[in-house]
């Protein structure tokens, strides 16, 4: 019975670590993706501002609420607007920003590929 | 076949100088227009977004209110977050003086990762122009409000943000204030 109990308790403690440890990591995982935006060029995640500070801590409580990681983009979106996302969405305002690399591998590609048609004949 | 192969080469040269010039000017134009616009963010100022609903402890005493319950009236209200160690917040606290003479204005304060001791010597020192004093000792409610720093200040009507102002007060906001407030 002794041992019984043990293995539960350590079979719990297991489960608890690794749904802390995926907490964790989504936080990470979500802070990483927000800019910070009183210190240019650093994520939320590296930064160590009191705002930083305050919107980890925010992050934190959104997730263990069960806010999955859209929604609480969603959430800081309306708050602070597109900006506060490192991976913006594809819009009006950002189309070129995604085509373009496209377009330029495109046309790249298109080169290479005439001139080695060209080479071979 | 040398033939064709030198017009072709000649060919490739004419398109090749226009279209490197083309994409040089492109690539001018951009990087001399990202040049000139500054890369500081600033959150648009207008709003009429709806206040967030939060709760939160009021000042020096352990009674939590809700967001409705502090905005619940039919008047003005204004926001002001601040800190006992923000320097700004010490520039901006006459013009706070002055508005809280307004009778149709309330002004609430989020005292913003402060010790109360500290809080205290600040209102001791200037005067307190609020009403209502709320705590916000991890930021979280400045957050919930979409703020990203002290001082900043909310003009709220009807269960709505009208302005928002980032940075201290100045002269003519505390005019656009008074003038909205009527």
């Amino acid at each position: 019975m002794k041992i019984l109990n043990l293995l539960v308790i350590i079979i719990f403690l297991f489960n608890f670590n690794v749904s802390n440890a995926k907490d964790r990591n989504l936080n990470s995982k979500i802070t990483k993706n927000l800019r910070c935006l009183i210190c240019q060029g650093q994520s939320i995640h590296d930064s160590d501002t009191e705002f930083a500070n305050s919107l980890k801590l925010v992050v934190e409580k959104k997730i263990t609420e069960g806010m999955s990681e859209n929604e609480i983009y969603e959430f800081l979106k309306t708050k602070y607007g597109e900006w506060i996302l490192y991976d913006p969405a594809l819009n009006q305002k950002t189309y070129i920003l995604w085509l373009l690399p496209l377009l330029l591998f495109l046309i790249g590609g298109a080169i290479i590929f005439k001139n080695l048609k060209i080479k071979k004949n | 076949m040398g033939c064709s192969a030198f017009s072709k080469k000649n060919m490739k040269t004419k398109i090749l100088l226009p279209f490197t010039i083309v994409s040089f000017l492109f690539i001018f134009f951009i990087l001399y227009v990202g040049l000139n616009r500054s890369n500081i963010y600033i959150p648009e100022t207008v709003t009429n977004e709806k206040i967030p609903t939060f709760k939160v402890k009021v000042f020096n005493s352990e009674k939590e209110l809700t967001s409705k319950e502090i905005f619940e009236n039919d008047i003005y209200y204004l926001l002001n977050i601040w800190a006992s160690w923000c320097i700004p917040c010490r520039d901006e606290h006459p013009y706070l003086m002055e508005l809280k003479k307004n009778k149709k204005l309330e002004i609430v304060g989020l005292n913003y990762k402060d010790k109360v001791k500290n809080a205290n010597n600040f209102l001791n020192e200037l005067n307190n122009p609020y009403t209502l004093i709320l705590s916000d000792t991890d930021g979280t409610i400045a957050i919930e409000w979409g703020a990203y720093g002290v001082p900043e200040t909310f003009l709220i009507y009807n269960g709505k943000i009208i302005k928002k102002i980032i940075g201290p007060m100045n002269n003519n906001l505390f005019k656009e204030i008074e003038r909205a407030v009527k």
